[in-house]
């Protein structure tokens, strides 16, 4: 199915919704150091998804630019996957969705920057410096969770075994993608084994694989999150801000 | 940063104010260079050293005699100053998840998050003094200490995020400015690294302002009513009229504070009046005049009956505000305890490898 615009503009999604969900943390971070952790991750998605959205609507060429992507489509014209428009539940479920997410975007951008597009390449040299954060941010909370009192190891196994499930859809394989999707999953596999072990957490069995991000059939969630998001563009047609 | 890619105009406000922000740091060098005494000789009156060190404008450090009252003043002034720049994210945060663009969600992101480093920075400052950081958030969340008034007023449009910037932020920079040369050391420091990046918020909120209010008629709308509603609240943000004020006097001879509020506020109007007029909006005070005698604008006072209701608990947010606050506390409280079991489990194992 995919050119180069539609992978762009699936990415491009990926960090924006991701960016939308963390940003609804400030303010709410159990510690000061992570709401401002938690805010800078969301910095890093938003300023990736705006160097995504302005390339997808080059590759494009019908004029839209990153707020016309961002602002002006339905839920049924979103490329994300599922995973990152799923609510942030508690601490625990946030941590699951970033640390995912996380363990895809670095073996991902780093693909990408080696890849023919110069653009994309670009894109994914810088954003690979800022996932390898993310995720080293992310595994630190899984780990500490896991291996932290009973209650959080209670909380941080459920939180894994909700987010499991959404995360096959990301590695559905594409081979006419600049990056196939597919090759990423054994890095994936083998971070996320590793930081699991160690914070006593169980790799849950594969079962449920929910999809659908990528061809616009999302879950319930979207759209609310959406009409936020689109509320007071959508208000003032044509308005600069 | 993504967030922070417009260049700054060329005489947007907080020019003048940073110059004075750099003026004070190189005083803080110039004074640290100065050869200084070597600590109070042994029979000497503590009382009149700490007098000495005051006069001669230099800076009192953490490990130097101090009265008690001056600690303890400095310690409820520092807090509230942190506290206010917790609290104060939740007024902005508000509009984080609905802002109009992408450039301005950034923007707005990364001021956040930099409200949340002065709070820390803040903190470490009051820390310095005796204190820790848990007692005294304990306090803020008792409701047995402070924060700044402001933050208890709604933000109901995009343009409230404007006014914030320039008006609210524009206060906070008229009254802190100062504070870089205020005799308490790392109080100053963090001073002057908090206007700094003040003085960039303040532009920026200005920017928000200025494109609507050369945007469309609504936009231009929403301009003109956040303005009309945080007008009255910076001011009061100086806090009581000079005659009313309790801490002031005690202040100014420690050096802690060097200006009167009324002389603040006064500046502040000054400041704002000619922005407003580039702006292309009207302060909402009809009395406001330019008086010839005194170089300076007459204006109508903030209602101070209002202010002290809001200190006091009665303000739009005051509830809201606090609620929130308690609630993030409350429920990240089993994640801290998970960190704190963590580590102590991973020192255990250090010690048991070494």
């Amino acid at each position: 199915m995919t050119g180069p615009y539609d992978f762009t503009l699936g990415l491009g999604d990926d960090a924006l919704i991701a960016a939308q969900r963390l940003g609804e943390w400030t303010s709410r971070a159990p510690e000061m150091e992570e709401d401002i952790a938690l805010a800078n991750i969301a910095l890093d998605q938003l300023g990736a998804a705006r160097l995504l959205l302005t390339y997808a609507g080059e590759l494009e060429g019908a004029g839209r630019d990153e707020d016309a992507l961002a602002y002006l489509r339905d839920d049924r014209e979103f490329r994300n996957c599922l995973l990152v428009e799923l609510p942030n539940g508690d601490f625990a479920v946030t941590m699951a969705k970033l640390f995912f997410l996380a363990a895809y975007q670095l073996p991902l951008y780093t693909a990408l920057a080696g890849c023919a597009d110069e653009r994309l390449a670009a894109i994914g040299a810088k954003a690979r410096k800022e996932s390898a954060y993310h995720l080293d941010h992310a595994s630190l909370w899984v780990k500490r969770l896991g291996d932290g009192t009973e209650e959080s190891h209670r909380r941080m196994q459920a939180a894994v075994d909700q987010i499991w499930p959404y995360t096959h859809e990301l590695f559905t394989a594409d081979p006419a993608a600049p990056v196939d999707p597919a090759t990423l999953r054994a890095d994936f596999d083998a971070t996320v084994s590793a930081v699991l072990a160690e914070g006593t957490l169980t790799r849950p069995e594969t079962g449920w694989t929910p999809g659908g991000g990528r061809a616009g059939v999302h879950t319930e969630h979207l759209s609310y999150l959406l009409a936020e998001m689109q509320v007071l563009h959508r208000a003032h047609p044509g308005a600069r801000w | 940063m993504y967030g922070n890619d417009f260049a700054p105009p060329e005489d947007g406000p907080g020019g003048g104010l940073l110059g004075e922000v750099e003026a004070a740091e190189a005083a803080l060098r110039e004074a640290a260079a100065r050869a200084r005494r070597g600590g109070p000789d042994p029979d000497e009156d503590l009382e009149a050293y700490f007098a000495d060190v005051i006069d001669a404008d230099q800076k009192i450090e953490p490990r130097d005699w101090m009265p008690e009252a001056y600690r303890k003043g400095l310690i409820r002034q520092i807090a509230q100053h942190a506290h206010s720049e917790i609290i104060g994210m939740q007024p902005e945060g508000n509009w984080i998840s609905r802002a109009p663009s992408l450039k301005r969600k950034a923007i707005l992101l990364a001021k956040v998050q930099d409200e949340a480093g002065h709070g820390l920075y803040l903190y470490a400052a009051a820390e310095t003094l005796g204190v820790s950081r848990d007692e005294l958030v304990e306090l803020l969340l008792d409701g047995r200490q402070k924060y700044s008034s402001i933050f208890n007023y709604p933000t109901l449009t995009w343009a409230d995020v404007g006014a914030i910037g320039w008006l609210v932020d524009g206060a906070a920079i008229v009254n802190q400015v100062p504070l870089c040369r205020c005799s308490y050391g790392p109080y100053a420091r963090a001073m002057i690294r908090v206007c700094k990046e003040e003085s960039f918020h303040q532009r920026q909120g200005y920017e928000i302002l200025h494109t609507l209010a050369h945007g469309t008629p609504e936009q231009k709308a929403m301009a003109q009513d956040a303005v009309n509603r945080w007008w009255y609240p910076s001011l009061a943000m100086f806090g009581p009229p000079d005659g009313d004020s309790t801490h002031s006097s005690q202040s100014m001879a420690w050096k802690i504070k060097r200006f009167s509020n009324d002389e603040l506020r006064q500046r502040f109007v000054d400041m704002c009046v000619q922005q407003a007029e580039i702006l292309g909006l009207t302060i909402p005070d009809p009395d406001l005049r330019w008086n010839d005698d005194r170089q300076s604008y007459d204006y109508t006072q903030p209602d101070y009956d209002e202010l002290m209701r809001v200190i006091k608990g009665d303000g739009p947010c005051n509830r809201e505000r606090m609620a929130h606050r308690r609630r993030a506390h409350s429920d990240g409280a089993w994640v801290r305890e998970a960190a704190a079991a963590y580590a102590a489990k991973q020192s255990n194992k250090e010690k048991v490898a070494a």
